[in-house]
């Protein structure tokens, strides 16, 4: 699987953690074979994928708040600075549908913007552990997904983005209510900062599962990864 | 004559090991976004090497802590081990007992009998353990498990419970030790169970 990638850099920070004393109490393991240690780590991860798509309840909401308890400003976070945010052009910006789609045209911008629109008020949680809370409007990606004759049966959703950043969810978050593709924030056209054009925004997931700037979205049954699950995040990442 | 069963002798190493695991993997996910802005933990005392390592290193070793401390609680309930050993607890004693051993004068003769002080001590233990992995779900499952989040003051409040019980779970494991270290003869008891041909 794509997702055993090994980067170096990660290989370098496990063999540190491994010099650690107190692992050596780790008995019948060899603690010094990083790959060994790390295999069991990933294929835990992926165990850890499992029990949370058992646990998800697609009827359950995340609590949605009144818009006094809105964050401002809302916080940046990206693998990048703030200053190295990528500006869209918006004449043109195409979204591009590929996989397992039907109707495959691309979406202008106008045109997303004249779908039903919703909102939300939830609180986004970072895998860093800090959360916000904001308020997000754009459209129903279950409602987008039906649309385009998107099968819906198959296992991932996947995005790839102008930032190159990407990503992936499981079909029954993707069909969640409140998983909607964010053309919005708080009532403004989403700034660069937050995604312009349009971004995914989950509350059933942890911050990075919500990539900005989307460009392409597929449907797959091929396990797409993403960017930062690529190098240990857990995939499923559920809240 | 066996002194600690052996269930209870195999759960506490393994919750030795869990609690050491996710204590330390903790402490590197703590620093990542610190609940109070002014702590942090020395990042060699971490495990993990990075936020992703640390994470997986944490939701491993949970599954470790959950069902070994079932297995646990399940045991010490029914076969009356709680019972016989824990309790009863009074404040009262226990002052008494905390008081003569800030004195060094409480004694430990009998390692089968548990004094006011190590009474509270457990009991203290294994509620902070049973908080931590509320608590724990709750950072885990904000949205799946909201009853419990709201329960335990929001997602924000759930992280506030989370530190303050690793705290009291680390404070507790501290005296534990030292005393392990004043009374050597109660180690090997929690390896064979029995008491060593000194005693």
């Amino acid at each position: 699987m794509k997702r055993r990638i090994h980067s170096l850099e990660r290989r370098l920070f496990l063999k540190q953690s491994l010099s650690l004393g107190a692992l050596s109490m780790l008995a019948g393991c060899d603690v010094t074979n990083d790959d060994q240690v790390q295999r069991v780590l990933w294929s835990m991860s992926e165990w850890n994928d499992r029990a949370q798509a058992w646990l998800f309840d697609p009827k359950k909401l995340a609590p949605e708040y009144p818009e006094s308890r809105i964050e401002t400003p809302f916080p940046f976070n990206a693998y990048y600075g703030e200053d190295e945010v990528k500006v869209i052009d918006e004449t043109d910006y195409k979204l591009e549908l590929g996989g397992l789609i039907k109707e495959r045209k691309a979406w202008r911008l106008p045109e997303l913007y004249a779908l039903p629109q919703v909102s939300q008020v939830t609180r986004l949680i970072c895998v860093e552990g800090w959360s916000a809370i904001g308020k997000w409007s754009g459209v129903r990606l279950g409602d987008f997904l039906q649309r385009v004759g998107a099968d819906l049966s198959a296992k991932y959703v996947g995005f790839k983005c102008g930032d190159d950043y990407y990503g992936s969810i499981d079909m029954p978050s993707a069909l969640h209510p409140q998983t909607i593709l964010a053309l919005r924030y708080a009532d403004q056209i989403l700034p660069p900062k937050y995604g312009f054009p349009m971004r995914l925004r989950l509350p059933t997931k942890l911050g990075f599962k919500n990539p900005k700037h989307i460009a392409v979205i597929f449907v797959s049954n091929t396990h797409p990864g993403g960017y930062w699950e690529d190098q240990g995040y857990n995939w499923f990442s559920g809240s | 004559m066996v002194i600690h069963p052996l269930v209870v002798r195999i759960t506490h190493w393994l919750n030795v090991l869990a609690v050491l695991v996710l204590v330390l993997s903790g402490w590197r996910i703590y620093n990542a976004a610190p609940v109070f802005e002014w702590f942090r933990f020395p990042a060699e005392l971490t495990l993990g090497g990075w936020l992703a390592g640390a994470l997986q290193w944490h939701f491993a070793a949970m599954w470790l802590l959950g069902l070994n401390g079932l297995v646990y609680l399940v045991y010490g309930v029914a076969s009356g081990h709680f019972r016989r050993k824990l309790l009863p607890v009074s404040p009262r004693a226990v002052l008494h007992d905390v008081g003569q051993a800030l004195r060094g004068r409480l004694k430990h003769q009998d390692l089968s009998v548990y004094n006011a002080a190590q009474r509270a001590a457990y009991l203290a233990l294994i509620v902070a353990l049973a908080l931590l992995v509320l608590s724990g779900l709750a950072i885990w499952k904000p949205v799946q498990l909201q009853e419990l989040t709201a329960l335990m003051g929001g997602y924000e409040g759930a992280r506030v419970v989370h530190f303050v019980c690793m705290a009291a779970v680390v404070l507790i494991v501290i005296v534990h030790v030292i005393m392990v270290a004043l009374v050597p003869r109660t180690l090997p008891t929690m390896i064979t169970g029995r008491l060593g041909r000194s005693s």
